[in-house]
């Protein structure tokens, strides 16, 4: 394994930003034997947008999972501001988990699904409303707050479930192919308000895609993987300056980013055939 | 002030599609264009008459055979007679009647409550439910005419022991259903509410009972005639040992005196009381349901 960065789990110091997140030779083996992740070094630093990217089986949803806790390393470790993941609460810090598909509530409204996660942290109803109506403000389906679900098209449940997300004011927001089952206005649409979420709320992004086109456009890091068995492969700085527009993804800049990606997505795939071969 | 979604000023093509059906609830909307169809073209009227004609056209072929056949009430008795006994009888008949409601009404609702508080006992460990399903299925498998006697021999008053009968037998479809939904939880919001560290109480309340809502009230339907087959069964159990007063009691009364005209009578009650079972259910299921779950909305 090749890596952008040579020492992943470098200490701290004065002139580089905190690392949100460090993945420590993380790796995931299912009991069957199948190896749906080799171990990963990889150090995410405070505000930056991390894209994962590969084809599926190359274990991106699996890594992400195991960043949120919802999946256990097999071996090694895995820490959210120096805190192992099951602690982040002593941190102060606050982590968002975005599905691949809205998983709201078909039976409450776009308000109260919103406000879910802060019923659950048991925040008074009267404060909780008020940050429900600001996400929604902020994603701009505050005229829908008392719909359902089903009265709305993909993309703004979509928005809603990126609202629930946003309405515990987290530092970590964590997005599982997101935009994946949207259509492409939708999803550009989509992406480009993201970016101005993140810089506007000074996020920290770890964003799981098979598009090329959406990592070039919303990264700061790509980090290329590959399957069978799931593995990190290569690591990209996306050196475009922000805010990103319509402009950049016509620009030649975007284009020789999009080759180095796919050139490095072909060798990926070259090296797992000669492997099964 | 820039919001990053600027929603109101640049409506996004999704948004746009979504102003056509502005509708902030589906319950709330007004039914579309309801005036401009005629009368008999709406489902909703079609839904009451169609089956109605084909009522009509059954009792006037049924009445016109036994007129033109010249055949004797005691064999069978046309509509109209059956009609006039049931006002002539209706002294014995609506007591009868009151009779069999009460116990499948009581019936149902101690199945209702059992079989809850199974399907929760059920979901609290797999373990739990791999010991006790089989038993669940026995219970089900079990005729009722066969274990009948024998409840109304241990149990001395005789309405409790034709409740649990009847009870008995509307069971199992409350469990079984109430259990699939109590687990047909979406994986999804299931990790959603465990990444928000959601209590074990919190996940049930608003995560388990809300998604088991339509597989419940599937499970009502079922149990509702299931109440009232396991009543009336009971009944014609308890009847022959000469007690009872159902409306079971009445059609063996009947039955013995050859008086065919009131057995038909009581054989209209039992049958309009399960129509009328049906209904109250499948209103219940869309009050509801009825602004969310798909099942109640396909024909809108």
């Amino acid at each position: 394994m090749h890596s952008a960065e040579p020492t992943p789990s470098a200490p701290t110091t004065a002139h580089r930003p905190t690392p949100a997140v460090q993945v420590l030779s993380a790796e995931k083996t299912y009991p069957n034997g199948t190896q749906a992740l080799l171990p990963v070094d990889l150090t995410i630093e405070e505000g930056e947008f991390v894209t994962l990217l590969g084809p599926s089986g190359c274990g991106k949803s699996t890594l992400l999972k195991m960043v949120a806790g919802l999946l256990e390393p097999t071996d090694g470790r895995l820490q959210l501001w120096h805190k192992p993941v099951a602690q982040l609460g002593e941190s102060g810090k606050k982590m968002a988990f975005v599905f691949q598909s809205p998983t709201l509530m078909p039976w409450a409204s776009v308000q109260t699904n919103v406000r879910l996660p802060l019923d659950l942290a048991g925040v008074p109803r009267q404060e909780a409303d008020g940050r429900v109506a600001e996400a929604l403000a902020l994603v701009g389906l505050s005229k829908f707050a008392s719909a359902l679900p089903r009265a709305l098209s993909g993309g703004m449940q979509m928005r809603v479930s990126i609202a629930r997300g946003l309405v515990t004011q987290p530092d970590l927001l964590l997005m599982d192919e997101p935009f994946g089952a949207l259509d492409e206005i939708t999803r550009h649409k989509l992406d480009a308000d993201l970016l101005d979420l993140w810089r506007k709320k000074k996020l920290t992004v770890i964003f799981v895609t098979h598009s090329i086109h959406e990592a070039v456009f919303l990264s700061s890091r790509v980090v290329m993987m590959a399957a069978r068995p799931g593995r990190v492969v290569e690591q990209f700085t996306i050196d475009a300056p922000y805010p990103r527009t319509a402009d950049f993804m016509v620009s030649p800049e975007f284009s020789r980013y999009a080759k180095q990606l796919q050139d490095s997505l072909l060798r990926a795939s070259a090296d797992t055939e000669e492997t099964a071969a | 002030m820039s919001t990053p979604f600027p929603a109101a000023s640049v409506a996004a093509p999704e948004e746009r599609s979504a102003q056509t059906m502005r509708a902030p609830s589906p319950s709330k909307a007004p039914k579309p264009a309801a005036p401009r169809i005629p009368l008999m073209a709406q489902p909703r009227v079609q839904r009451v008459v169609y089956p109605l004609l084909v009522g009509l056209v059954l009792i006037a072929l049924w009445q016109g055979l036994v007129t033109a056949l010249e055949l004797p009430p005691y064999l069978v008795p046309s509509p109209l007679l059956m009609l006039k006994t049931l006002f002539t009888d209706w002294a014995a008949l609506g007591g009868s009647l009151w009779v069999t409601v009460k116990i499948t009404v009581l019936a149902f609702g101690v199945a209702t409550v059992a079989g809850v508080l199974i399907s929760f006992l059920f979901v609290q460990s797999k373990r739990i439910e791999t010991a006790l399903f089989p038993y669940a299925v026995l219970l089900q498998v079990t005729p009722i005419v066969a274990v009948a006697p024998l409840i109304i021999i241990w149990v001395k008053d005789p309405t409790a022991s034709m409740v649990i009968c009847a009870a008995l037998v509307a069971l199992f479809p409350i469990i079984s259903n109430t259990t699939l939904g109590l687990r047909s939880v979406e994986p999804d919001l299931q990790s959603y509410f465990q990444l928000n560290r959601a209590t074990r109480m919190q996940t049930l309340l608003r995560l388990r009972i809300p998604s088991a809502l339509p597989y419940f009230f599937g499970g009502l339907r079922i149990s509702s005639g299931l109440a009232l087959i396991g009543a009336v069964v009971a009944e014609f159990v308890a009847g022959t040992g000469g007690q009872g007063a159902g409306l079971a009691y009445q059609i063996l009364q009947a039955g013995f005196q050859l008086n065919i005209p009131r057995m038909f009578a009581a054989l209209l009650l039992i049958s309009l009381t399960g129509v009328a079972l049906f209904a109250l259910m499948a209103w219940g299921t869309r009050v509801a349901l009825g602004s969310w779950h798909a099942s109640e909305n396909s024909h809108d």
